[in-house]
């Protein structure tokens, strides 16, 4: 955040300085975390419970307080690092890729307050505190999808992204005012009074609302309308696709890998308000689920396949990849639903690596096409451009997991097998449905970029080192992390929760597991299989319709317009919205313009009045008055004639009125 | 009645004489006139002496004597140089006529 003020102020030739004070405040904090998180790994494998947190006061009302303060738990600690690193490897991206904007400084500057912010989301204890930092990773978020403000698309779809996710917020924000009406405290964690311990939870437990919702689910599920919103859930998704006008840097840090993780961060921070209620068994995974929780996996699990749906129609580059990350938040959300924290968390770590790696990927991509991001005029970018394209095939198999060697694989397969444990099948199938399509669309539109020949207007090139070593370092990361989270050594789950985590092939041998682990690599092969068969090495021309829509022209129409949400949306609330604005204004320029006219009015009568009154009575009582001195004036010159005889003659009848008045008085 | 005395019908007299004496004075226009006016004020007023020395406690002593001709001195010397303003007034203004002696109006 220091990093952003500093670069606010410098001026815009100063590149390399805003570049190196963003990628140092990075690379700082991105040592600082790590060293937190070696601090609570070292507390974790001596079986402490690792939760630190400094808390303060920040302003005292009457009896209550508003706290701020700061965690330092397992959740914190691997968020803080995943963000740093990868926004690490994000910043070093964008010093390549941004190249030719004029911009450059302001777009560090940006970045560099959205780091702090996001950092700032992560690390909170408060409620307030995060809530103000969510608030502001909004904002930057608005400032970078609208980077290029002259673009008019632009500036609307950062307007569309801030207004939308606002609509989340409000809902936050009722959550937030509620839970500390009811529980006195902003505090996550506060030495056993903060709002997530047993204290408070249990009071929030015993009342009860409307439709029989306990108040700790009504306030998980107001939360959650905030999550829905950041996290672009279901209703509230429409904002991500378009917030691609966006530069492609900023897609992979924030509509990848971190503001859109932050919504799936707080459910998983505020989890035991959520599923307060559940018996814990003692391995920390939950057994049964809160209504709260319920909704959060339905509505996860409805957009996993809606999203996945639309992306199978796309022609953008970015869209598609838009798409699946609408996609994959829903796969979050629907772990963190069934699984529990660690579930959820485990894929948004993993999504993070290999979604920020694709994004980049393809803005490798569109830079080596000079700006094209039309898939149908690329093709055949596997000889021209060979590291982007390793790289993205395994972003690309990572997303689709597949089996085995990539990190997507155990993540997804973590949620599915959560999913099939649970009490609801209905979850499980459209969660597999949407591996499915996954895959499917991925294949899509490698085989649309990579394979084939290439249609576009002018040659691709392979982009600079600064570009392509992040995409490596991502690759490989997208591999390795898959490490952590395979049931032979759990160590993931085991980290979030606290617990110990052996490393044992046994785990392998759960029942039902391997069933599962078989089913999702076939659906996965089948996903790969049929897109490849479909979309292969054929490159078709720009103009020709797809393979898909000639076989189903509605139901690719339909997709290809994004199931008409937004047009949805224009219709109603917008509408709505519009209507309710006219009328304002109309009020607004009548009545109270009217009002304000009518004194205007009223004011200029009086000031006639004050005219009138100055000029003929005030200014013409002055003159007349002066004109009767001057006159009377006049009149007493006369006396002064100049005469002697007239001089005595006064005097004379002077001095008999005197000498009269004195005998008068003298005989009286 | 008010000539109950001789000293009442000289100090008539005298009274008389001093308001002829003023009229004159405030009223002609030629100043030689209002000279011979103020003159005839200052007799008046030396009659007055007079009488009042005749009728008076101490008839005998030379008190009202003397000062009446001291007066008729004064008067004398006085008369000499009201003449000399006059004749200057006629040099300059080449008229005796007191209502045009007016350059001091203010």
């Amino acid at each position: 955040m220091v990093a952003a003020g500093v670069i606010a102020l410098l001026k815009q030739p100063k590149r390399a300085a805003a570049a190196a004070l963003s990628i140092g405040s990075l690379g700082v904090s991105l040592l600082i975390s790590l060293i937190a998180f070696g601090h609570v790994l070292a507390g974790w494998a001596n079986s402490l419970a690792v939760r630190e947190t400094v808390n303060f006061t920040w302003i005292q009302f009457g009896s209550s307080t508003a706290d701020l303060g700061w965690v330092l738990d397992p959740l914190s600690a691997v968020m803080i690092v995943m963000v740093c690193f990868v926004g690490l490897l994000i910043f070093i991206y964008s010093t390549g890729y941004m190249a030719h904007d004029e911009n450059f400084t302001r777009f560090f500057c940006f970045l560099s307050l959205f780091a702090g912010a996001m950092l700032g989301v992560v690390i909170a204890n408060s409620l307030l505190l995060l809530f103000m930092c969510w608030e502001l990773v909004g904002l930057t978020s608005y400032l970078l999808i609208g980077f290029w403000y002259q673009k008019p698309s632009a500036a609307a779809a950062a307007k569309k992204a801030f207004l939308t996710t606002r609509v989340g917020d409000i809902f936050f924000f009722l959550g937030i005012v509620w839970l500390f009406a009811q529980t006195g405290t902003l505090l996550f964690y506060n030495h056993g009074f903060g709002s997530m311990e047993g204290f408070a939870l249990a009071g929030l437990l015993t009342q009860h609302t409307n439709f029989g919702l306990t108040v700790a689910g009504a306030i998980g599920l107001l939360i959650f309308a905030g999550a829905a919103g950041k996290s672009g859930q279901l209703p509230l998704h429409v904002w991500l696709p378009d917030a691609m006008e966006g530069p492609t840097p900023v897609s992979a840090l924030i509509h990848a890998a971190t503001m859109v993780a932050a919504g799936v961060y707080l459910i998983a921070r505020v989890y035991p308000l959520m599923s307060a209620g559940i018996p814990l068994i003692h391995t920390g995974e939950v057994t049964g689920t809160t209504a709260a929780l319920t909704v959060v996996t339905w509505v996860g699990a409805a957009t996993a396949v809606f999203a996945a749906l639309i992306a199978v129609a796309q022609n953008d580059i970015k869209r598609i990849l838009a798409y699946s990350t609408v996609s994959q938040l829903g796969y979050m959300m629907a772990g963190l639903g069934l699984g529990g924290v660690a579930v959820g968390m485990f894929h948004l770590i993993t999504h993070a690596f290999f979604k920020a790696l694709l994004f980049l990927g393809a803005g490798s991509v569109i830079h080596g096409c000079h700006e094209e991001q039309d898939i149908r005029h690329m093709g055949g970018l596997k000889a021209d451009m060979p590291l982007t394209f390793a790289t993205y095939a395994i972003g690309m198999l990572a997303l689709s997991g597949f089996p085995l060697f990539f990190s997507g694989f155990w993540s997804k397969d973590g949620i599915l097998e959560a999913a099939h444990s649970g009490a609801i099948q209905g979850p499980y199938y459209l969660l597999v449905f949407g591996a499915l399509l996954t895959a499917f669309y991925m294949t899509r539109q490698v085989s649309y970029v990579f394979f084939g020949y290439w249609r576009g207007h002018h040659t691709a090139h392979e982009s600079p080192r600064v570009m392509t070593v992040p995409l490596a370092i991502l690759a490989f990361f997208a591999i390795a992390l898959g490490v952590i989270g395979t049931p032979a050594w759990p160590w993931f789950r085991a980290f979030l929760n606290g617990r110990s985590a052996p490393f044992s092939l046994h785990g392998f041998a759960e029942p039902g597991l391997a069933l599962l682990m078989i089913t999702s690599s076939c659906v996965v092969l089948l996903g790969i299989g049929l897109g490849w068969w479909l979309y292969g090495n054929k490159s078709p021309k720009a103009e020709d319709p797809d393979v898909l829509e000639k076989a189903a022209p509605w139901l690719w129409a339909g997709l290809r317009d994004r199931l008409y949400v937004d047009e949805f949306y224009g219709v109603t609330f917008i509408a709505f919205y519009a209507w309710w604005a006219r009328v304002a204004d109309w009020f607004d320029r009548r009545v109270w313009g009217g009002i304000v006219a009518l004194v205007t009015w009223l004011f200029g009568l009086w000031a006639q009045l004050n005219r009138l009154i100055d000029t003929y009575w005030v200014n013409g009582g002055f003159d007349k008055a002066c004109e009767e001195i001057s006159s009377s004036g006049g009149l007493l010159a006369r006396v002064q004639n100049g005469r002697v005889q007239f001089y005595l003659r006064i005097l004379a009848v002077a001095m008999i009125a005197l000498a009269a008045i004195l005998i008068w008085s003298s005989r009286a | 009645m008010i000539i109950a005395s001789p000293l009442a019908a000289y100090l008539l007299v005298a009274a008389l004489l001093f308001a002829i004496g003023l009229a004159g004075a405030l009223t002609r226009r030629n100043a030689i006139l209002v000279l011979i006016g103020i003159e005839l004020m200052l007799n008046a007023a030396n009659l007055n002496f007079i009488a009042f020395w005749r009728y008076g406690p101490h008839p005998e002593a030379l008190t009202g004597m003397m000062f009446a001709i001291f007066s008729i001195a004064v008067a004398a010397a006085e008369a000499a140089v009201g003449l000399g303003l006059v004749i200057q007034i006629y040099r300059h203004a080449r008229t005796t006529d007191l209502d045009q002696m007016n350059r001091m109006k203010g």
